[in-house]
């Protein structure tokens, strides 16, 4: 078992939702692939998609929805099966 | 007369209305959020107050705050700039609650022209050409199919709470009007908490001119028309005053149904009436009307020497247009580059960063309205414009000239900004003899530019 961060790639707001009244991208305990989108980053009012980024399923969201977050600051962690 | 002005904004057009203030003899006071603390507005004001976190919900578009802080601060007027609250009616109509003057229209008018269904019918009221089109569209989709079929595709789905390029969707048969209609309005509904949208005609070769309007409530005078046909994805990149394809009698057709328009709805303060131009036929059609500063505004200042941010605080403080048409004049022409941190080279995805070096351009014709220091990061919270370099000078080819040498002397090290693009485009031959269209920017970036059979 192996604990995977996935990472911001720029800073922003981070919403886990594609609309606010709509279902989160993901939610913990999940089996997500590498393509497997965890939510959005929101830069300077546009929208870019954050992937997990890895095979793992999904253990726990490090930011609220809505958060600021800055490059590098882990948003979530993946728990790797076989890695 | 004002004495403490609430500035409920950020970046340069804070800036502008902190230099307007100044100028004016007014204590300024810049509303900022907790990102914008180190924002140049800030520095410049006599004072500031923070009014929320970095979310521009929390902050800017928070009204309860922005109320709050005009009464701690003392303020007696609130000048809410463009973009965020500019156009909102609940600001107007709470900041006159308050017992402050708002520096725009009143609520009710921004609540009828930011209703793009109701100002176009204003607007045909007032005698000034629309684009054919519909009434908002009722839930009944053969309704709207019947309506669709009477104006002709291709067609825009419009919400008629939309604006500034927001809420529009393009149709090109019935087939798709049927399956967009539905995503149109819950797009709508989540976007502008309305979900009325309306039809309008798609006019594809067409440019985009807008009028400059000041007007105290009873009197409008026009500031002649900016040109703002070079856009992608409906955002302007680069404007200029006045037109290149108008003749003086289009010109003053165009320019007098704004002022029409205006004194109709019994406008005040500054505003801007959006038009498509047909060139072919000669034809102009209102489109929509925006009750704010906008930030092309300089390019009107300097082509007619007239201080727009000054005046509209002053005409909405109460004092009464100060000139007649008959004294606008326009001399020269202006050009504007928005400076963008985005980075063309990568679909044009923002780029937040540091100011790490930076050389003004400076010398004759030259204006920058910027927020921009060294050492200054720019906070990924807000829109990309970074700075506006303006140009001045007697005719259009030395503006462009005097727009070359000023991109040339600007250095700008830290992000990536659009600077490099404008360069590149003001050496196109079509942008040099003003051939384009509001399609042009786009195909010219897709190099699909045809020199020869583009209108």
């Amino acid at each position: 078992m192996s604990r995977i961060p996935v990472q911001a790639p720029f800073p922003g707001v981070f919403y886990r939702r594609p609309s606010p009244e709509a279902a989160p991208f993901a939610e913990p305990g999940e089996s997500l692939g590498p393509q497997s989108v965890i939510g959005l980053l929101e830069v300077m009012k546009q929208f870019a998609e954050i992937t997990a980024g890895d095979h793992g399923r999904l253990v726990q969201f490090e930011v609220e929805d809505g958060a600021v977050v800055e490059a590098g600051q882990v948003i979530a962690v993946l728990e790797g099966g076989d890695a | 007369m004002i004495e403490r002005l609430l500035i409920c904004n950020r970046g340069e057009i804070a800036v502008r209305i902190v230099r307007a203030a100044r100028e004016l003899g007014i204590h300024s006071i810049v509303a900022h959020s907790e990102a914008d603390a180190d924002g140049l507005a800030v520095k410049l004001a006599d004072q500031a107050v923070c009014i929320g976190p970095a979310q521009a919900a929390l902050s800017y578009l928070n009204v309860e705050a922005i109320i709050a802080a005009a009464a701690l601060t003392q303020a007696d007027a609130v000048h809410p700039g463009y973009g965020f609250l500019a156009e909102s009616a609940e600001l107007a109509a709470a900041v006159a609650k308050a017992g402050l003057c708002f520096i725009g229209p009143d609520a009710k008018t921004i609540a009828r022209m930011g209703d793009k269904a109701c100002a176009r019918h204003e607007a045909s009221l007032a005698g000034v050409p629309v684009v054919p089109g519909s009434q908002p569209l009722d839930d009944d989709l053969d309704q709207a199919v019947r309506i669709a079929g009477e104006i002709g595709y291709p067609l825009l789905i419009k919400a008629s709470a939309g604006g500034g390029g927001r809420g529009i969707r393009k149709v090109e048969n019935a087939e798709e009007l049927v399956r967009q209609l539905p995503l149109a309005r819950a797009e709508a509904r989540t976007a502008f908490k309305d979900e009325r949208v309306y039809l309008e005609k798609a006019i594809d070769r067409a440019r985009h001119i807008e009028v400059q309007i000041l007007a105290d409530g009873e009197r409008a005078v026009h500031l002649f028309e900016r040109e703002c046909s070079l856009q992608r994805r409906r955002q302007k990149i680069l404007e200029e005053a006045p037109c290149a394809v108008l003749d003086e009698e289009r010109r003053q057709a165009l320019c007098a149904s704004a002022v029409r328009l205006a004194e109709r709805i019994g406008y005040r303060g500054a505003g801007t009436l959006e038009y498509l131009f047909d060139e072919a036929t000669g034809d102009f059609f209102f489109i929509e009307m925006n009750t704010r500063i906008q930030v092309e505004h300089p390019v009107t200042e300097l082509i007619t020497g007239i201080d727009l941010v000054r005046e509209m605080i002053e005409i909405c403080a109460g004092r009464p247009l100060g000139f007649t048409q008959a004294e606008v004049q326009r001399r020269g022409w202006a050009i504007e580059m928005r400076i963008n941190a985005e980075d063309p080279d990568r679909g044009f995805f923002p780029s937040p960063g540091r100011v790490e070096r930076l050389t003004w351009p400076a010398g004759p014709g030259i204006r920058i309205d910027s927020a921009l220091y060294p050492g200054y990061r720019i906070p990924p919270f807000y829109d990309s414009l970074a700075a506006k370099l303006i140009v001045h000078a007697e005719h259009r080819d030395a503006a462009l000239a005097r727009a070359r040498r000023a991109l040339d002397e600007f250095e700008l090290e830290g992000f990536a900004t659009t600077a490099g693009l404008h360069r590149r485009l003001l050496d196109d031959p079509r942008v040099r003899e003003a051939r384009f269209d509001t399609q042009y920017l786009e195909a010219w970036l897709a190099g699909t530019t045809d020199q020869e059979t583009l209108a």
